[in-house]
């Protein structure tokens, strides 16, 4: 046996284990997950088959486009907030001569490590309408605050403050490294021609900033596209207990929709179908991305 | 900055962390009250009469002993299991030939797209057929494999010079020597990365454990701590105990391992 033979068997004796889970856990699940979307399936019957039928369906089941619209709100409301709020916060915390720093970006990366289902329970209780703080405050200050988890026209707005809770402090340290990579020569070469701060930020810190821009927002969008712990915990839970998605389906995300269908209502392949709807807008989004970060930048 | 407006830069972010901060304030003194002060309206910041009443009891009248073990068992499960397959995969991926080798590593990288969604319902057929439906490795494998931690640990191993290995094979080194006496130890930043970015998700994964379990002795924390929520809505007080042994263990740790944690953090970010 030639050398470069033997260096490709040891090649893919290293790589066996790789493939070997890749094809069981992700290949094989996926094509079955195809064929299953085309038929239909309820665990204990029998299975048949219907070709498109199950997305046929989708585009007149209520229940669909009611999760889409909820799922939708979320993303469109929770990952603009996040920006807005964590890239000031970077740029403060990139300040030099900052002292406390560290100290700072790890107060505000606490809830990132914090077990969502932890949170999302002392959350539904902080937002209890009697017992619970905010309200309270915003009692003392002369308002009267709605019933948040138990109002259909409140409870998804309560979760997603949540998530925007959660997750500021990984925007946070993803852009504070994007920060770090610019050289600080730039931003000074900016101020000694004259250039104000809000200047040298939006001509010169922002466009250098662009792929982590575009790079958090899509981890966010994609975040925001398969939520499901904090709507799921926070509306089946506490004192104002309610079907998961409740109350009257306000919070019933696209995932929780699927897993409705798949594994309350066990019709596999009508959730499969709703799966692949999904996928198909995580590849998109992700292609768009691809596609934006080749663009050339131009100064 | 004008020095004029630097107080007030630290005053705002003080503020900040009011909000960031309220809720493990609010846990943490809600666990400590007995249930009618809990109750008491309008509600009170600190505890008048503290107790641990609440921890006694969930760690005596509930599993919360064998949720928390559950958790550890399946968290070790999956970050070695992970680390394992993506060093072990990484390492042939980025240091040796082999046919079909960048078309697999391309198939693997685009597998990020597919969200768990998909999968979750044929790995729950396929549970039933294993018996893996209540066990404690049925709840970790769908997590063995991530193309992710693959795709790190060829970028880190792209990065060490092929000669260290050539030279240890002249020597006489054999393959899996080479791998475990050079390899391993030059990439230990990134398995320390990938170790906690994983041990992180999984920590908070509630969906599959969700669908896989049913019974009290193999839920994990977030399902066991949501199960018994159901049945005890009105125990605020013992809600509030179990989030703070929910969330305490990986709190602890990054308080700890601050730096590493963050790292992690940033330089997996690029996951999902």
């Amino acid at each position: 046996m030639t050398f470069y033979r033997r260096q490709a068997l040891w090649g893919l004796a290293f790589a066996a284990p790789a493939l070997l889970l890749f094809g069981v856990i992700v290949a094989y699940p996926l094509l079955w997950a195809g064929w299953l979307s085309l038929q239909d399936y309820s665990l204990v019957g029998r299975k048949v088959f219907t070709g498109l039928g199950n997305y046929a369906r989708l585009l007149s089941d209520p229940l669909f486009w009611k999760s889409l619209r909820n799922s939708s709100v979320w993303t469109v409301g929770v990952v603009p907030v996040v920006l807005v709020i964590s890239l000031p916060l970077a740029l403060a915390l990139n300040l030099p001569l900052l002292r406390l720093r560290a100290a700072f970006r790890t107060a505000y990366f606490t809830p990132v490590v914090t077990n969502v289902v932890a949170a999302a329970f002392v959350w539904r209780w902080l937002f209890d309408p009697q017992l619970g703080p905010i309200n309270q405050v915003l009692k003392l200050i002369g308002i009267q605050g709605p019933a948040w988890l138990a109002d259909p026209r409140s409870a998804l707005p309560a979760m997603m403050i949540v998530a925007v809770w959660k997750q500021i402090g990984q925007a946070l340290v993803l852009f504070l490294a994007g920060l770090q990579t610019i050289p600080q020569e730039f931003t000074e070469a900016a101020q000694i021609d004259g250039a104000s701060p809000g200047q040298t930020f939006w001509r010169v810190t922002l466009p250098l900033l662009n792929p982590t821009l575009l790079f958090v927002v899509v981890i966010l969008v994609i975040n925001a596209l398969r939520v499901f712990t904090i709507p799921y915990v926070m509306s089946a839970g506490g004192l104002q207990w309610q079907t998961p998605g409740g109350p009257l389906d306000s919070t019933r995300v696209f995932v929780l929709h699927i897993y409705d269908v798949g594994f309350v209502r066990f019709q596999m392949g009508y959730a499969s179908a709703n799966a692949f709807v999904l996928m198909a807008l995580i590849v998109l989004l992700t292609l768009i991305q691809m596609k934006l970060i080749q663009r050339p930048f131009e100064y | 900055m004008p020095s004029r407006a630097r107080p007030l830069l630290y005053l705002a972010l003080l503020a900040g962390l009011v909000p960031v901060l309220l809720p493990f304030v609010w846990m943490t003194l809600t666990s400590i009250k007995p249930l009618p002060e809990v109750i008491r309206v309008p509600p009170q910041l600190l505890p008048a009469q503290p107790t641990l009443q609440a921890y006694v009891d969930i760690f005596q009248q509930f599993p919360f002993g064998r949720y928390l073990l559950n958790s550890v068992l399946v968290a070790a499960m999956v970050v070695s299991g992970v680390l394992l397959v993506s060093t072990l995969g990484g390492y042939a991926f980025a240091k040796f030939r082999f046919p079909g080798r960048d078309v697999l590593f391309m198939v693997m990288l685009a597998s990020l797209m597919v969200p768990f969604q998909v999968r979750m319902i044929p790995l729950y057929l396929m549970s039933i057929r294993l018996g893996l439906i209540n066990t404690l490795p049925g709840v970790a494998f769908p997590w063995l494999f991530d193309a992710f931690g693959i795709f790190l640990m060829r970028q880190f191993m792209l990065t060490l010079p092929s000669e260290l290995m050539e030279a240890a094979r002249i020597d006489g080194a054999s393959e899996p020597a080479i791998f475990l006496r050079i390899v391993v130890p030059l990439v230990r930043p990134a398995l320390a990365a990938l170790g906690i970015f994983t041990l992180v998700v999984n920590w908070e994964e509630f969906l599959w454990p969700l669908i896989v379990t049913n019974t009290d002795a193999v839920r994990t924390l977030p399902v066991g701590l949501q199960a018994f929520s159901n049945q005890y809505m009105s125990n605020i007080h013992w809600q509030m105990a179990g989030a703070v042994v929910a969330a305490a263990p990986l709190l602890i740790a990054f308080l700890l391992f601050q730096r590493q944690f963050i790292q992690g953090i940033a330089l997996t970010g690029l996951k999902d």
